[in-house]
């Protein structure tokens, strides 16, 4: 007898595009962190050159000098002072005012939505219009405000031209602009917390002080956080506000990192010294987004096991 | 009467009749104004083609990088002229001077091939130039079949054509040996005193000669000009533009230099004896009686003040004071001119200069033919149309100056301007010493300037702390 060989069936073929489609799917976001990674890690290399465009024949690699230079000149040591002030200043303010706002437009009427649409002008306005906005109402010629403090017998106050008042008047600005995101950032949140725990507050006859820190405060958290992030990243990198009103003086009292980065390329063409500079920026940034994000995600699961 | 008309036009090219005496016999010829024009431009695009082929490259589109400037409106208004002459195209993009050498920066630093040539500041070369972003001009000025006959090299001032060559090693001189020619001069500024007259006339003021008066007459119109008027109008920002104007003239008439140079090594100077004697008083002097926001005035916040009555003078661009004083301004008509010389022991002032020149890029797909353009925008004819026409108040050619219908133009715009130019101009030329890192030597200077201002450190003090950190960076940059 004998046998008839016999061959397995072949395996069905799966079309190419459903065993394509998951790297095809992923393709968008792999273009995207290319199209970051790219310039992310040239600005990285360039921080490690000495590499000044007016000067190509003394372009080489240095390693850390760039950080080195940078670490050990006080200039640089006050460029991270008066970012961290100027971001800490802001932030605090913005918080402050806009959460104040936010509580007073907290009820749904026709009213409160019209002013905290209104509320958001400044919010609309590009910065660098702004500060030249400000810019002309602090001249003490003829600006609305000098004018205003003047009534009040302050006659020789100097705005942004001096070293003492320069840091107030910047922040004066972006809290004119930048209120209004945290206002309508806190204001979406305080409108989307449950109402339960009020009311039965409310029927326990609980303070208000007491409700606001006990219950609306606590709910509120992670908008906070969210909107203090936003606010932060922002600030740290703040340019155009300063850039329009004083180009980083008087003297170097305004020279946030993002100016002195600016004038170091566009002004000084040292590739070099102002991709270092953007390091640190980074640096910090990343920093302080990890301890938000951590902080935001212990707050979500803290929120998760309550419920 | 269109030969009469002809032969007339050709008198005027051959200046041999002036522009006013031209239209005079050709209105009596009964031609009216713009015919009149039409035969000027006709007979001038004429004698530019008879010796040379500015028709080499017709056909061929350029691309200019220009800053808002009333020197460009001038030349975008002769731009027909040079379209018919040469039967090519020139486009252009324009951006306000807040962004424009940004953007120069941005397109030369890519190796973009967009724009052929470009508007630029002397010390901008010195960045540009020995970045190899530039033509040395000097290859096509030296090339006699490239040169159009009429084309008068020699005829720009000796200063300007030295203030935009340079040899790109640091501290050599400006014009010197083996200097490269990184631009052409177009148009440029010297530094003055402008006044307000009314108020030198109330006040009975007379216009101040050197420092000691100009502090004293500031001194006077604070105190008693009234409606909040201070006496000078400086530029302050912290930004190498302050250092440029009013301040460098003083500071080099008073002998002060902002470098040494020894052994190819630059030293700073901002704390020498004469650097601290002239910044000593110009400090007093803007706290004094300057603007009380003086640390953010750049140009524009001082021509302002000068034009609606606030200041009483200002120590800056004759340019600044002629468009003030021809503008729409509150002041019009009113405004004086005056030399100055701020070293009582020197008898001539010292200006400092500012020259709009135009550069060629080195990534121009189309060098022959822009220079073409060049040629033509920095040439007698052209400029002679924009000093005559428009608002090219210095022109950069002597024969310019020498030329009566421009000179009864400007005396009858501004009375005194010519009297105080010439006083003005001889010795007037770059100050600085040129090197790489002028931006960041100036706005540090800057920087240091609005600090002593604000008190926030004593003048002499902070000269040293200047001088210190300058040397610092020119070591670093393997310079110093």
């Amino acid at each position: 007898m004998s046998e008839i060989p016999v061959t397995p069936p072949p395996l069905p073929r799966r079309p190419i595009l459903p065993r394509a489609l998951p790297y095809l799917l992923s393709l968008p976001a792999l273009l995207v962190c290319i199209g970051i990674l790219i310039p992310f890690v040239t600005a990285v290399w360039y921080s490690l050159e000495r590499y000044n465009l007016s000067m190509p024949y003394m372009r080489s690699f240095i390693w850390f000098r760039n950080y080195i230079s940078l670490f050990t000149d006080p200039d640089f040591w006050n460029t991270i002072q008066v970012s961290l002030i100027y971001t800490i200043s802001t932030v605090v303010l913005e918080l402050l005012l806009g959460l104040g706002i936010a509580l007073l437009l907290r009820e749904r009427s026709r009213l409160n939505n019209i002013i905290s649409i209104a509320l958001l002008m400044p919010l609309m306005t590009a910065p660098a219009i702004a500060a030249l906005m400000w810019k002309l109402m602090t001249n003490p010629g003829f600006g609305v405000l000098s004018w205003l403090i003047s009534l009040v017998g302050v006659t020789d106050f100097k705005w942004a031209s001096s070293p003492h008042t320069a840091m107030f008047t910047v922040v004066l600005v972006d809290i004119w602009v930048y209120t209004p995101f945290m206002m309508i950032l806190l204001l979406a949140g305080l409108r989307s917390l449950p109402q339960q725990p009020f009311e039965a507050a409310k029927l326990d006859g609980v303070n208000a002080g007491f409700v606001f820190l006990r219950i609306t405060l606590p709910m509120l958290t992670p908008f906070l956080f969210t909107a203090v992030l936003f606010r932060t990243l922002d600030s740290i990198q703040q340019f155009d506000i300063i850039y329009a009103m004083t180009q980083g003086g008087p003297g170097n009292s305004l020279l946030v990192f993002q100016v002195r980065a600016y004038l170091e390329f566009f002004s000084y063409t040292n590739v070099g010294r102002s991709a270092a500079i953007l390091m640190v920026l980074w640096a910090i940034t990343y920093v302080l987004s990890q301890v938000f994000v951590r902080q935001w995600m212990k707050l979500r699961e803290r929120a998760h096991g309550a419920s | 009467m269109y030969e009469k008309a002809k032969d007339l036009c050709e008198a005027f090219q051959a200046r041999g009749i002036g522009r006013r005496d031209l239209m005079r016999r050709l209105a009596a010829l009964g031609i009216t104004a713009g015919i009149a024009d039409m035969l000027v431009n006709a007979t001038a695009t004429r004698a530019l083609a008879a010796d040379f082929d500015w028709k080499a490259y017709k056909g061929t589109s350029l691309k200019l990088l220009l800053n808002k400037h009333p020197y460009a409106d001038s030349m975008i208004a002769d731009l027909e002229a040079f379209k018919t002459l040469t039967g090519m195209d020139v486009t252009y993009d324009i951006f306000p001077e807040d962004v424009y050498f940004d953007k120069v920066t941005a397109a030369l630093s890519s190796h973009s091939t967009e724009y052929d040539a470009f508007m630029t500041g002397a010390y901008q070369t010195w960045q540009y130039g020995p970045a190899g972003w530039l033509v040395d001009m000097n290859e096509f000025l030296q090339d006699k079949s490239k040169v159009a006959p009429n084309y008068d090299w020699e005829d720009i001032l000796p200063n300007l054509r030295a203030s935009d060559s340079w040899s790109g090693k640091p501290g050599d001189a400006l014009g010197g040996p083996g200097a490269k020619q990184w631009a052409l001069p177009w148009g440029f500024e010297v530094y003055m005193l402008t006044y307000n007259k009314p108020v030198f006339d109330k006040l009975k003021l007379t216009p101040p000669k050197n420092m000691q008066e100009l502090m004293t007459t500031a001194a006077t119109i604070t105190q008693s000009g009234g409606n909040g008027m201070y006496g000078v109008g400086l530029r302050g920002s912290r930004s190498w533009a302050t250092i440029h104007p009013g301040f460098l003239s003083g500071y080099a008439n008073f002998g002060g230099r902002d470098f040494t140079v020894a052994d190819g090594k630059l030293k700073s100077a901002v704390n020498s004896k004469e650097s601290k004697e002239f910044t000593a008083q110009f400090v007093q002097m803007v706290q004094d009686s300057g603007p009380k926001n003086w640390a953010t005035y750049t140009w524009y916040e001082v021509g302002a003040d000068l034009g609606a009555g606030t200041s009483g003078m200002i120590y800056d661009a004759d340019s600044l004071g002629y468009f003030t004083a021809t503008g729409d301004t509150k002041m019009k008509g009113q405004l004086g001119f005056a030399p100055i010389a701020p070293n009582p022991e020197m008898s001539h002032p010292t200006s400092n200069v500012w020259i709009w020149s135009l550069a060629m890029s080195n990534f121009s797909k189309r060098k022959d033919a822009t220079w073409l353009f060049m040629q033509w925008a920095t040439g007698t004819d052209h400029l002679l149309f924009g000093a005559r026409e428009h608002d090219m108040i210095d022109p950069v050619r002597s024969s310019i100056w020498k030329d009566s219908e421009f000179q009864a133009h400007m005396e009858q715009k501004v009375p005194g301007f010519l009297e105080t130019y010439q006083v003005t101009s001889p010795d007037a030329k770059i100050y600085f010493t040129p090197q790489p890192l002028f931006f960041n030597v100036t706005t540090d200077w800057a920087a240091a300037l609005q600090r002593m201002v604000a008190k926030q450190i004593p003048v002499s003090e902070g000269l040293d702390a200047l001088a210190a950190a300058t040397d610092r960076q020119m070591s670093d940059a393997g310079l110093g």
